[in-house]
């Protein structure tokens, strides 16, 4: 079975408010040297693929169609072969 | 193999004496002991500390709470079930309930509050009503406190993400600041409903053999001990209790809502009775249920749904998950109630049936983990408490506080930029307060106002109560927080129907507290029955303090009313230059635990001036005859800050201005006298309404399309650029937050 | 006229719409999204709300609903289609508007009456408004930004798709958009809540334009 750890974040030309809000709020708390934060999302997904060919495509393709939109958002992704689950 | 082998056996929770920790009394773990004639185990120990819990049991509120005044022509339902209930005629009945959420929103503000939302909806759709307003009342510590900010933005937040994502619409409700509740904010959430009185639900559990269907989200081991949780004091320096916080989807409590609503519109014949999960979860609502019916109960733990691996029986009990309902099946007819819930994407499983032995049993992985008598479970030993009163109160001066009038204007633009007096515009722009498209009058009105549809009724609701004045005279303080509330919806034009409380004081356990608690709980009985405002539901919330420090005993009063003819409405604005402004009401010396003695001094003191039933009454029937007859263009109570406040805020909701004058000195304008309001006649009804009003009203000007404006007092003129006043009344709860 | 009103797992404005339309004299009903069958109508309302939670992103779930390859279907016949609120933000997730909603420039929800002006008065939406007419309508969301690339924004202007712009955009929204279309003009989205100002008893009737100029584009495509 395959891990795919997603990133998820805005385009480098959306504005992302919340991580403009954050960005203040720790300059408020004083650290001077944060230059820029964006927030992102990030998803763990499990899935049973035959070779890594084939778990890299349908990572990309399920992102594509569902986890991000393309219109403002782009993502990377890391594939690691993990444990299959065992029912206890 | 038994997974329950891992906990303590009965010797090892009386040895270790766990039960302390889970807020057990010494004696009451005797008691359990020598009722069961031998040890409770570890299952057991832990539902009984979870339903002895002051927060489930009220144990040591409910001697006070027993002398609630809670019946009268309208009460279908007073205290005791989820929500209390009143008829409105054409056969239709309104729902309504407050409760606390405080110490959760302190440790975790977003999520606290967003469950205080979610929580109080339950409780009213499961009694069969249609949730169809929310309101809450808040309070924080100063806002020059940064953590007092957080929490802030933390509390507006969590209402909002749960509020408005489940479509109810937040109305009203009120915020006040006071450093007493900086280490113990104060989250009360009130919901109305709108019910047929033929869809009544109780949380019951009757008939031998009758299934239990657990309903809703799967249950985790978020909010453990919750309810003893709440029960227990803060120390500021101790921060372990974090887990205790549980989280909320606003989407899951939707389908259940709409589901439950459906199931009781289709199958009101086969179910006999609905409980939400709230406090002491899956333990409290399905051992009360079946204690109210006189019976016993049976429960199979492993058919729970569990959304973690090897929950204990004591976890799956205790535990406080969110979204989750108790349903009482007639036994054979459950498969039509799971069906229409798994074709919501909803679990529903019966876990287990009504007995007649008046046992409460729990089984778990093939073993009976608890057998207890259920009334005993659900009857906590009471405790009669003693009462002291509090030396503060006894030192306080008689003479009343003569406020500095040496720069009047400057004293005036102060105090409508105090937190407590300044528009929270800012703050409910945060709530969707129209959606279902039934709002009559939005936040910022005397009362919020929602209108019935299909008929020509409107409902109006408010959450009030100056806890400076109880500070002072917790007697009197409590009858003036009922009397604020019922002129908030009187000046709707709506007459005063009912009430559910939400009792914050400090620990009980001291004499003085306890006092305040009795004495409020005195005061809201003398003034709900001048009113005829039965208190037909409520909250208590105890132990809120900090290092010892408690909060003003702050009785929140959430009040419902009932218009009749929706198009009587009548709002606080201003509405054509030319009316002639009247006061309602007698004007005396009251400043001790005011806002401008507060402001001036920074702190309240002396005794509190006086309320008169009688003269709050006429007031009242004065406002509400008037506007049945048409009279008034706006009415707005007057309440802190007093009449200069009223003025400002009828001018500004209004764009209109107003040139006043009195033969007062000048500081009467901030007298806080009760039993007060400010209304605008036009001028072909002021001689029908001098006539109406006599004595008991004084003309005071006019409106004006003026850019400003003035007042003039026995010793000088006042006058100010509406607009410039208006910014400083807008925009000073956002400076104080930004900065 | 025949409308349906598209109830998502969610939907909160499900039947604040369904009453405006009934207000109206429409035959209006409520429809299950996870049904498929949209060809009795002749007009289609995708509500407000927070469909499936609004989890993930607004709209980003509910576009995968049962009933959107019916809506989609509804689209390509030409049939009127109407999204307000969360109801836009899932037209756009299907593709069926261009663009996006993004959260609030300054992030929080916000429920306010604001001043719309009608950018453009020949639409199925706006016909009984004057150009340049300013209009008061309630909004009530976090993720109102309305946000596409410029080439698209120029594309939507020079198309006249632009039907509504916020007088004093309270969100951040590209060009002050606060509704659009798409070029066939038959599918419409709007941030602003039409349908909340319909009755005079909430004080707001606004809003009764919207339904009057929809009345009167299908009446006058039907007998047309």
């Amino acid at each position: 079975m395959y891990l795919a750890k997603i990133y998820v974040t805005y385009k480098p030309s959306i504005l992302d408010p919340q991580g403009e809000v954050i960005k203040s709020a720790l300059h408020r708390m004083d650290y001077a040297g944060v230059q820029t934060v964006t927030q992102g999302k990030y998803f763990e997904v499990k899935l049973q693929a035959t070779d890594v060919d084939s778990a890299t495509a349908e990572t990309q393709s399920f992102t594509e169609s569902l986890l991000i939109n393309q219109n403002t958002e782009t993502y990377r992704f890391d594939l690691s072969l993990v444990a299959d689950e065992v029912d206890v | 193999m038994t997974k329950v082998s891992k906990e303590m056996s009965p010797e090892q929770v009386r040895d270790s004496k766990i039960y302390l920790d889970w807020s057990l009394t010494q004696e009451e773990y005797e008691l359990i002991v020598a009722t069961l004639d031998r040890l409770p185990n570890f299952t057991e120990t832990g539902i009984f500390s979870g339903m002895w819990s002051e927060h489930v049991s009220y144990k040591k509120s409910k001697p006070i709470l027993k002398k609630f005044w809670s019946q009268n022509e309208r009460v279908l339902q007073g205290p005791g079930e989820g929500a209390g209930i009143l008829d409105i005629g054409d056969g239709q009945a309104v729902v309504f309930k407050a409760e606390s959420h405080n110490h959760p929103s302190f440790v975790e503000p977003y999520e606290g509050a967003a469950t205080g939302i979610g929580g109080i909806l339950r409780d009213i759709f499961s009694m069969g009503a249609q949730p169809i307003a929310a309101l809450d009342s808040l309070r924080f510590g100063e806002l020059n406190n940064p953590r007092t900010r957080h929490l802030v933005d933390g509390i507006i937040a969590g209402i909002a993400g749960y509020g408005n994502a489940i479509g109810i619409p937040t109305v009203g409700g009120e915020i006040a600041f006071d450093d007493v509740y900086a280490g113990n904010p104060l989250v009360n959430v009130m919901a109305v409903g709108l019910m047929e009185k033929t869809a009544m639900q109780v949380g019951q559990a009757k008939g031998v053999g009758n299934s239990v269907i657990y309903v809703g989200a799967k249950t985790g081991r978020d909010g453990i001990n919750g309810a003893s949780f709440a029960s227990a004091e803060f120390s500021s320096t101790h921060e372990s209790d974090r887990s205790a916080v549980q989280v909320g989807d606003p989407f899951l409590e939707k389908l259940v809502m709409d589901t439950t609503l459906q199931a009781v519109r289709e199958y009101a014949d086969i179910i006999v009775g609905i409980q939400d999960m709230g406090a002491a979860g899956l333990l409290s609502s399905s051992s009360e249920m079946a204690s109210k019916a006189g019976q016993g109960m049976t429960l199979n733990l492993d058919l729970v749904p569990q959304r973690e691996t090897n929950m204990t029986p004591y976890e799956l009990m205790l535990s406080e998950s969110q979204e989750r309902m108790l349903f009482v099946v007639k036994r054979g007819e459950e498969q039509a109630i799971i069906d229409l819930f798994e074709t919501n994407d909803l679990d529903a499983v019966i876990i287990g049936e009504v007995t007649d032995n008046e046992q409460f049993i729990l089984e778990f992985d093939g073993e009976i983990v608890a057998d207890v008598p259920i009334d005993f479970l659900t009857h906590a030993p009471k405790q009669d408490l003693p009462m002291a009163v509090p030396a503060r109160i006894k030192e306080l001066s008689s003479k009343q506080y003569l406020p500095d009038m040496s720069d009047l204007k400057k004293t005036v633009l102060s105090l409508i930029a105090q937190p407590t007096i300044a528009s929270k515009a800012a703050l409910f722009r945060h709530f969707d307060s129209m959606v279902r498209a039934d709002t009559v009058i939005k936040p910022g009105g005397d009362a919020a106002l929602i209108r019935v549809r299909g008929t020509q009724k409107a409902l109006a609701m408010t959450t009030d109560v100056n806890a400076r004045y109880l500070y002072l005279d917790p007697l009197k303080g409590a009858q003036m927080a009922v009397a604020e509330a019922a002129r908030n919806i009187v000046a709707t034009g709506a007459l005063p129907i009912g009430i559910t409380d939400g009792l914050n004081f400090g620990s009980p356990d001291n004499p003085e507290v306890y006092y305040e608690l009795d004495q409020a709980v005195s005061g809201i009985n003398i003034m709900a029955k001048q009113l005829n405002t039965p208190i037909i539901s409520g909250n208590v919330s105890l132990y809120n303090e900090t290092d010892g420090r408690a909060i003003y005993p702050t009785p929140m009063i959430g009040m419902v009313g009932l218009l009749e003819d929706v198009t009587k409405a009548t709002t606080i604005d201003f509405k054509n230059a030319g009316d002639v402004i009247y006061l309602i009401g007698e004007t005396e010396a009251s400043f001790n635990g005011s806002e401008i003695q507060k402001m001036q001094t920074g702190s309240i003191g002396g005794q509190l001036f006086d309320i008169d039933p009688t003269a709050e009454l006429k007031s009242q029937r004065l406002v509400l005859e008037g506007i049945d007859q048409k009279l008034f263009a706006s009415v707005h109570d007057l309440s802190e800050g007093g009449l200069i406040v009223s003025l400002l805020e009828s001018s500004f909701a209004g764009n209109l201005s107003f040139q006043v004058t009195t033969n007062w000195l000048s500081h009467y304008l901030f007298s806080e006298t009760p039993s007060r309001f400010l209304v605008s006649v036009p001028a072909d009804k002021m001689s029908y309404f001098e006539e109406l009003g006599g004595q008991y009203v004084t003309k005071l000007g006019l409106v004006t399309s003026d850019d400003d404006w003035q007042i003039t007092t026995a010793t000088e003129t006042l006058a100010g650029s509406r607009a410039e006043t208006k910014k400083i009344y807008q925009e000073s709860i956002s400076w104080q937050l930004k900065a | 006229m025949r409308a349906a009103v598209i109830s998502f797992p969610g939907s909160n404005c499900d039947f604040d719409m369904l009453y405006a339309l009934q207000d109206f004299g429409v035959d209006a009903q409520i429809i299950s999204a996870k049904t498929n069958d949209l060809t009795n109508f002749d007009a289609i309302f995708l509500p407000g709300g927070f469909s499936y939670g609004d989890y993930l992103r607004t709209g980003a779930i509910a576009r995968f609903s049962p009933i959107m390859s019916a809506v989609t279907q509804a689209a390509n016949e030409g049939k009127i289609i109407v999204g307000i609120c969360n109801g836009f933000q899932i037209l756009t997730e299907a593709g069926l508007l261009p663009g996006q909603l993004l959260m609030n420039k300054n992030p929080g929800f916000i429920c306010d009456e604001v001043l719309l002006t009608i950018a453009n008065p020949d639409t199925a939406y706006t016909n009984t408004y004057n150009a340049n007419e300013k209009i008061l309508i309630p909004i009530a969301h976090g993720e109102g930004n309305y946000y596409a690339d410029e080439a698209t924004l120029d594309q939507l202007e020079n198309n006249h798709q632009v039907v509504f712009r916020y007088a004093d955009n309270p969100n951040g929204s590209a060009r002050d958009i606060a509704g659009i279309m798409n070029e066939q003009g038959n599918v419409f989205g709007m941030m602003p809540h039409p349908e909340r100002a319909v009755d005079p008893i909430t004080g707001n009737i606004d809003g009764q334009g919207f339904f009057k100029s929809i009345l009167s584009a299908i009446l006058t495509k039907v007998t047309a």
